[in-house]
């Protein structure tokens, strides 16, 4: 028995290392942006400019998986705020290794529009989050290794830096603090082509969400132009049976109440 | 004189803020009775709309093709399965120098699990063309569009009920449209444009009467097919531009104007291709009261098709490209039967547009350009825009419509000298 134990402890800590910094950004990804079955948010984002002037971006966020983690998910947004943009709804069919299809309904004119989406370092609505940022990046784009292991506040973190393959990133590498236990980005820090620190991502609020730590604040910072957006997570929600009919034209015109208030 | 104007116009004031007002009352009487169950919303906006002439005055002597303060009020109940939708602008327009009201939209929902009706004022925008349109047959506003008008106002609502059938494998939308209602094109009073006969003024509009033969009819099935957004259409109904009928060709002293028969037979797809969108749309117009093209004063049937493609070339700047084609069928019939005098239609009539969009400042400012460009005509339309906002809550643009190119008759080159700045400010709330 206490050979047994000796061995377990030795291997523990091989158990750990076997982790390899791809491995570590996967299990990330899983609980940042795939956990559940789908997902359900009323989304508060404040644009902050360096000035301190505010504009916000309020919408129900709802998200469905399909396939393995890493996989094909789709996204279905409703927007309340601004008054310009009340009722307009968003889709998003996301290919981990091709573009997604993106949808746009304008309920002015009463159209659904297909919208070019190549870019994917765009910025979305307008916030310091790009597209990549809500949707996440493909895995397999980025070069991963362990660069150290940190704490921030009491948490445990790998630090891991990413670096893309190809020329297609607006950043030249990435540094992610990866908690140790939920695996969740508790911190990134992005560089630029030249080497400087242009973007800061930190997630400021970790709550359980039927059984699943969820980022519920969480705020990115431009550091060259001193614009940064804060996003705050309410009505959270986990395994609500979104169906698949809801990703859809129809939807997108007339979108359920259920489903976005 | 003056100050009977103003009287007037008080008056129409009076009789607008009393509508407004009753218009209120019926929004509160209706959102407080549905306040316990349902959700109601009341929202709209403020907005001035102002565009000077760059060439030269209108016809009529004033230098603006538009001048409006105008308020918009949404109102929106939901009580499952039902939904009340109210969308009413009060506006007062300086160059006609009248208040009124109008209705944009107004209909009741009703939404099941597998269908969905909606019954009153409503507007249906169908196809993959942008500011081109071939199966979306419903009724458009030319002149505001031409007058610098935010886009929300080139689509006229219709009176009519649209039902709509999701089974699993495909959706279907129904329209029925009881009453006609025309395209607007611009005002001679405000546009310089071509006509054939300007000096037979006795002129006598008929629209098609409100029977039951006359109600259009609308008919959309649509699936995804290989990524691809595609839809079948038909339409049965009219022409929404006016045809001219004299009472004689050679010395004519009245004209007609009425709106021929028409079907259109149509399909579109889109989908993601070539690293961008890629559009693809046809429509074989049926002109049904000149079956053999022989008729010169009704349109000959025409094939329709559009090819568009967007992409986004870098962050946040968008480029789209469309090419459009008519082809006209009985062409020798056509070219027979034409009267002298009256400008001959190409075979086939080509225009191409580009539309350019930069978004800057964390998408605050906005650098578009929409251009037409007609290679069988030679014309062109011209559309930059700067739009700002300001805040939330206000924003601004300005912008241009610039026309040239062609001959006197053609699409564009007949608003030659229509050239006009814009302005428009929005409040919303």
């Amino acid at each position: 028995m206490r050979f047994f134990i000796l061995l377990l402890i030795m291997l523990l800590p091989v158990e750990t290392f076997a982790l390899d910094a791809t491995d570590i950004m996967k299990k990330s990804q899983e609980a940042f942006l795939y956990q559940g079955k789908d997902f359900k948010a009323r989304v508060m984002m404040k644009l902050i400019s360096k000035g301190g002037q505010e504009r916000v971006r309020e919408m129900t966020m709802l998200r469905k998986n399909y396939g393995a983690s890493g996989g094909e998910q789709k996204y279905f947004m409703y927007f309340f705020q601004p008054a310009d943009v009340k009722d307009m709804t968003f889709m998003v069919y996301k290919f981990p290794a091709k573009d997604d299809d993106r949808w746009l309904f304008i309920p002015a004119i009463n159209m659904v529009r297909r919208i070019a989406a190549q870019d994917k370092s765009s910025s979305f609505v307008g916030s310091d989050f790009t597209y990549e940022d809500i949707s996440g990046r493909d895995i397999e784009d980025d070069t991963h290794s362990i660069a150290k292991e940190e704490k921030i506040g009491a948490r445990d973190c790998y630090v891991i830096k990413s670096a893309p393959k190809a020329q297609d990133a607006d950043y030249s590498y990435k540094l992610s603090w990866i908690d140790k236990v939920n695996f969740l980005p508790l911190k990134e820090e992005y560089y630029d082509k030249k080497g400087e620190l242009n973007r800061v991502f930190t997630a400021d609020e970790v709550k359980d969400v039927k059984g699943f730590p969820t980022v519920t604040k969480r705020a990115m910072k431009n550091l060259l132009s001193g614009h940064r957006t804060e996003v705050t997570f309410t009505k959270t929600d986990y395994n609500i049976g979104v169906e698949d009919s809801l990703f859809s034209e129809r939807f997108l015109k007339q979108p359920p109440k259920k489903w976005v208030e | 004189m003056r100050s009977r104007q103003r009287l007037a116009v008080c008056s129409q004031l009076r009789r607008s803020t009393f509508i407004v007002c009753a218009l209120c009352s019926v929004f509160y009487a209706l959102s407080v009775s549905y306040a316990a169950a349902s959700e109601t919303s009341i929202h709209g906006f403020l907005q001035g709309n102002y565009s000077a002439d760059l060439d030269m005055s209108n016809p009529d002597g004033g230098d603006f093709k538009w001048a409006e303060e105008r308020m918009q009020l949404k109102l929106d109940t939901n009580k499952e399965p039902f939904r009340l939708f109210f969308k009413t602008d009060a506006y007062y327009d300086h160059v006609d120098e009248k208040t009124d009201l109008e209705m944009r939209e107004g209909y009741v929902d009703f939404t099941s699990s597998k269908w969905d009706l909606r019954i009153g004022r409503q507007v249906i925008t169908w196809g993959v063309g942008d500011l081109v349109f071939i199966n979306d047959v419903f009724p458009k506003d030319y002149e505001a569009f031409f007058s610098g008008r935010p886009m929300e106002y080139l689509k006229k609502g219709v009176d009519g009920i649209k039902i709509g059938v999701y089974p699993s494998s495909v959706s279907a939308e129904v329209i029925v449209i009881p009453f006609f209602e025309p395209n607007v094109y611009p005002q001679g009073n405000r546009f310089y444009m071509f006509d054939p006969m300007p000096l037979v003024t006795n002129r006598e509009e008929r629209e098609p009467s409100g029977s039951l033969d006359n109600t259009e009819t609308a008919f959309r099935i649509y699936r995804d097919i290989a990524g691809f957004d595609t839809s079948v259409y038909f339409y049965k109904g009219f022409y929404r531009q006016t045809s001219m009928l004299p009472d004689s060709m050679s010395s004519p002293t009245k004209i007609d104007l009425f709106y021929p028969e028409l079907s259109v037979y149509g399909a579109s797809t889109q989908g993601r291709a070539l690293d961008g969108v890629l559009s693809i749309e046809a429509g074989y117009y049926d002109s049904r009261q000149d079956e053999n093209g022989t008729d010169p004063m009704i349109p000959n049937s025409q094939s329709k098709n559009l090819f568009g493609y967007q992409r986004q070339i870098w962050e946040d700047f968008t480029a789209g490209l469309q090419y459009y084609c008519e082809y006209m069928h009985d062409y020798s019939d056509y070219e027979r039967n034409v009267p002298s005098g009256f400008p001959q239609e190409n075979k086939l009539h080509q225009l191409t547009s580009v539309r350019l969009t930069q978004l800057l400042m964390h998408q605050t400012l906005k650098l578009s350009l929409f251009s037409f460009y007609s290679p069988s005509d030679g014309d062109y339309l011209l559309n930059p825009e700067i739009k700002y906002n300001f805040s939330d809550n206000i924003w601004a643009a300005i912008g241009g419509n610039i026309f040239g190119g062609g001959d006197e008759w053609s699409q564009f080159g007949q608003f030659e000298k229509n050239d006009n700045l814009y302005a428009q400010m929005r409040y919303e709330f």
